[in-house]
C-alpha cells in the first residue's frame, strides 16, 4: 500500500497505537483516505481527498494525527 | 466480487443529518420494523455537520418567530417558488426539534434566564440560535441511533434504487467501496437523504475536494431518485455561497453578524443589509467583486479582544474547525485583519436555495414509497434543523406507507444492469483516471453554468458534458474506492445536465445570482411564477416542465414582497435584476 508522498494528514507514528488494534481516525474519515498498512502496521493518508475537516484529528486517542491544510488551499 | 442480498422493512440512505433523525424516528414509531441506514462513510462521523455546527439559522421559537413569520419570511427570500405547505411543515415542527436534542445533550446557546439566545441575522425576523458547542450534534445523535437499535451499513455507497414493475420503490443497490462487493437492499419505503450536489462547480483554488458542501456529498441522490423516476424541483435555483476566499468555508455571517461583525468592500464600506444567505445577498456580493470595488472582506477587526475570542471559540472549534489553522497560515488575526472572503463553486441543494427532489409536507416523492429529506429535498432554506424535521416526517410516514404494502418484486435486470456499471471501470486494462475526468466535468461546469447564465453557453455546456457522458465508458478504477469515485462522476454528470437543462428552460431571472441569466434581465411573474420540474421520461430523456406554486396558506402583501430585493445599502448604478417585470 502506497501512502501519498506529500500526506496532508500527518501520524506521529510513536504515539499512533493502531498496533493495538485502533482504527479511530480511519472510521472517522467521511472521505475514506486513511488507511492501515499490514505490512508495516502504520496508518497512512493513501489518497488526495482531504476537506481538512478534522474528525481524524479529533477522534484520535493519543494526539497522534495533526491535519494541515491541503496545499492549494493553504 | 460478490452480491449480496438484504431485506428489511424501512431504508434511509444517508447517515449525515436528515437519515440518522429518520432511522431513529421509524424506529421509535414501529420498533418491531427493521430499519437499515446506510452510509457511503461511516455514520458515526458523515455528513455535511460530521464537525457539529455552529448555529441553527432557521429556528421557530416561541416567543422570538411564530410560523406563520417564518413561513413568510422564506416565501420572500425565495421570491415566491415555494410550496408553503412544507416549510409550515417544518416552521410547526422547528422547537420540538430544538427541544429534542436539547434532552439528547445536543448544546444551544441560552440567555441568563435559560431561554434560548435567538439572534436576528434574517431580513426580517429573528431565527438564528447560535451553537458554540455544536460539535456534539453528530454524537448525541448516533448515541440514539444504537440505543434504539437502528442497524448501520458503513461504506456502503448506494448507486442506484431498485423500482417495482409498477413503478413503486423497491429499494437500492449500494457498493462496499472497501470489499468492492454489490449489496442488494429489498425495502418497502425507501428514504433518500444524500446531501447537497456539493462536488458540481469546481472550487477556485482548483482542488477538487475544497468544496463549501462535504465532498462525499456528490450529488448521489439527485441522479438515483431522477432514474427512479421521481421528480426534481428547482435545479436552475443555484446554491452559491460567500465565503472565506480559498478555505471555501463560511466565516460566518450567522456567527458574527449577532457579535458585530459584518460584510464590507475594499473601501472598508458596508455595502448589503443582511448577511443572511440569499440570492438577492448573493447578486450583490457578486457585484462588488466585479465592480472594482472588491475585494470582499468580513471585518471583526472593530471588535473587542474579548469579543473576537467568543468568536473564534465557536468558528474554530465547531462546523469547519481547521478554519483558525488557516488563518494562521497566512499569519491573519480576525483582530488586526480583514479576511478576505470570495463566492462558492455552485452546487445543488434544497436546505440553502431550493434545489431538490419534489416532496410534499408529508416528505413523499412523487414515487410511491420514496421518501427525500434534508438537502437533497426541494424545501427551500431549510438548513440542519430543517433537514431532521424532515428525516422525523419521513422516516413516520414512511412506517404508515410500509405497514400497507408487501415487499416489491423487482426485475433482475436491474441489478445486472448496475453490476456492469458499476464493475466495468475495474476490468479495463487501460483507460482514463476518474479524477482527470471529475475535473475536466467540473471546469466545464465552471465554464458554462457559473452565473451570470448564458443561453449561448450553456449550450455549449450541453455539448462538452455530453462528450464526457461517452467518456465514462473509458474510466480505469484500480481499486473499490476508485469504483466509488467513478460512480460519483457519474452522479455529478446527471447533475451538470439537469442544472443546465432546467437553467435554460426558465427564460427569465430570479433568485438574485442563482439564477441571474443577462438575456432575460428581469423577473416575469406573469410567465414564471411556477416550479420548473425534470424527470425521466419515458425514452429516457429528460423531460422539464413546470407545476404550479400551491395556494399560499399566508398570503404575501405587493409590499413585502420586494422585501429582499431592497438589500444593497447605497443606491446603485447597476441594473436591478430579479425585480419585477
Amino acid at each position: 500500500m502506497n501512502g501519498l508522498d506529500q500526506p496532508n494528514v500527518i501520524v506521529d507514528h510513536d504515539k499512533c497505537i493502531a498496533g493495538k488494534g485502533c482504527r479511530a481516525c480511519i472510521d472517522a474519515c467521511p472521505l475514506d483516505i486513511i488507511a492501515f498498512d499490514e505490512e508495516d502496521g502504520k496508518i497512512k493518508q493513501v489518497h488526495d481527498e482531504c476537506w481538512y475537516c478534522l474528525p481524524c484529528e479529533n477522534d484520535c486517542p493519543t494526539g497522534a494525527i495533526r491535519v494541515e491544510i491541503p496545499y492549494p488551499v493553504r | 466480487m460478490q452480491i449480496r442480498e438484504l431485506i428489511t422493512d424501512i431504508l434511509v440512505i444517508g447517515g449525515g443529518t436528515a437519515g440518522p433523525i429518520a432511522a431513529i424516528m421509524a424506529k421509535a414509531k414501529m420498533p418491531t420494523n427493521r430499519v437499515v441506514l446506510l452510509d457511503k462513510a461511516n455514520a458515526r462521523r458523515s455528513g455535511a455537520i460530521t464537525e457539529g455546527m455552529d448555529s441553527v439559522n432557521n429556528a421557530v421559537i416561541p416567543g422570538h418567530a411564530t410560523p406563520e413569520q417564518y413561513v413568510r419570511e422564506i416565501t420572500i427570500a425565495n421570491d415566491g417558488i415555494v410550496n408553503q405547505r412544507t416549510i409550515h411543515a417544518y416552521a410547526t415542527r422547528s422547537f420540538d426539534m430544538i427541544q429534542k436534542l436539547d434532552s439528547w445533550g445536543v448544546k444551544f446557546e441560552k440567555d441568563e434566564t435559560g431561554d434560548f439566545a435567538v439572534k436576528k441575522v434574517h431580513h426580517m425576523g429573528a431565527y438564528v440560535l447560535p451553537m458554540p458547542e455544536g460539535y456534539n450534534v453528530k454524537k448525541a445523535i448516533y448515541k440514539q441511533i444504537r440505543r434504539i437499535g437502528v442497524e448501520v451499513g458503513n461504506r456502503l455507497t448506494a448507486t442506484r434504487l431498485l423500482v417495482a414493475p409498477d413503478r413503486r420503490i423497491a429499494g437500492a443497490i449500494a457498493l462496499d467501496s472497501r470489499a468492492g462487493d454489490l449489496l442488494v437492499v429489498r425495502a418497502k419505503a425507501v428514504v433518500l437523504s444524500t446531501g447537497a450536489a456539493g462536488r458540481l462547480g469546481l472550487p477556485a483554488s482548483g482542488y477538487l475536494f475544497g468544496t463549501y458542501e462535504n465532498p462525499t456529498n456528490a450529488g448521489d441522490g439527485y441522479s438515483m431518485a431522477y432514474h427512479a423516476g421521481a421528480e426534481l424541483s428547482g435545479l436552475e435555483c443555484f446554491q452559491i455561497n460567500p465565503l472565506i476566499k480559498d478555505y471555501n468555508g463560511p466565516a460566518c455571517a450567522y456567527v458574527t453578524g449577532p457579535y458585530g461583525g459584518y460584510t464590507v468592500n475594499a473601501k472598508g464600506e458596508r455595502f448589503i443589509k443582511s448577511d443572511y444567505w440569499s440570492g438577492q445577498m448573493m447578486l450583490e456580493f457578486w457585484r462588488e467583486l466585479e465592480s472594482g470595488n472588491g475585494p470582499v472582506f468580513l471585518k471583526l477587526n472593530h471588535l473587542a479582544d474579548s469579543t473576537v475570542r467568543r468568536i473564534e471559540n465557536i468558528l474554530h472549534i465547531t462546523e469547519r474547525p481547521s478554519r483558525g489553522r488557516f488563518h494562521e497560515g497566512r499569519h491573519a488575526n480576525y483582530r488586526s485583519d480583514l479576511v478576505e472572503m470570495h463566492i462558492s463553486e455552485i452546487g445543488l441543494c434544497g436546505g440553502h436555495s431550493a434545489s431538490g427532489v419534489w416532496v410534499d409536507e408529508h416528505a413523499r416523492t412523487t414515487v410511491p414509497g420514496l421518501y427525500a429529506a434534508g438537502d437533497l429535498c426541494n424545501v427551500a432554506h431549510n438548513y440542519m434543523l430543517g433537514a431532521m424535521v424532515f428525516g422525523k416526517i419521513a422516516g413516520e410516514d414512511a412506517v404508515d406507507y410500509a405497514e400497507g404494502v408487501s415487499l416489491p418484486a423487482y426485475h433482475e435486470d436491474q441489478v445486472e444492469f448496475e453490476r456492469e456499471r458499476v464493475f466495468a471501470p475495474l476490468t479495463r486494462e487501460r483507460g482514463l483516471r476518474p479524477a482527470d475526468v471529475e475535473y475536466k466535468l467540473r471546469r466545464n461546469v465552471n465554464d458554462y453554468l457559473q452565473p451570470p447564465k448564458v443561453t449561448r453557453k450553456m449550450e455549449i455546456g450541453l455539448e462538452r458534458f455530453a462528450e464526457i457522458r461517452s467518456d465514462l465508458q473509458s474510466i480505469k478504477a484500480a481499486n473499490p474506492h476508485e469504483l466509488m469515485r467513478t460512480i460519483e462522476v457519474h452522479a455529478i454528470l446527471d447533475c451538470a445536465e439537469l442544472a443546465a437543462r432546467a437553467s435554460l428552460y426558465r427564460t427569465e431571472s430570479r433568485w438574485g445570482l442563482y439564477h441571474y441569466r443577462p438575456d432575460f434581465p428581469e423577473r416575469n411573474d406573469r410567465d414564471w411564477f411556477t416550479f420548473v420540474e425534470v424527470r425521466k421520461g419515458d425514452d429516457g430523456k429528460p423531460e422539464i416542465f413546470r407545476r404550479a406554486v400551491p395556494p399560499y396558506l399566508f398570503p404575501i402583501d405587493e409590499a413585502e414582497r420586494s422585501a429582499y430585493d431592497n438589500l444593497r445599502i447605497a443606491p446603485s448604478t447597476a441594473v436591478r435584476i430579479g425585480a419585477n417585470a
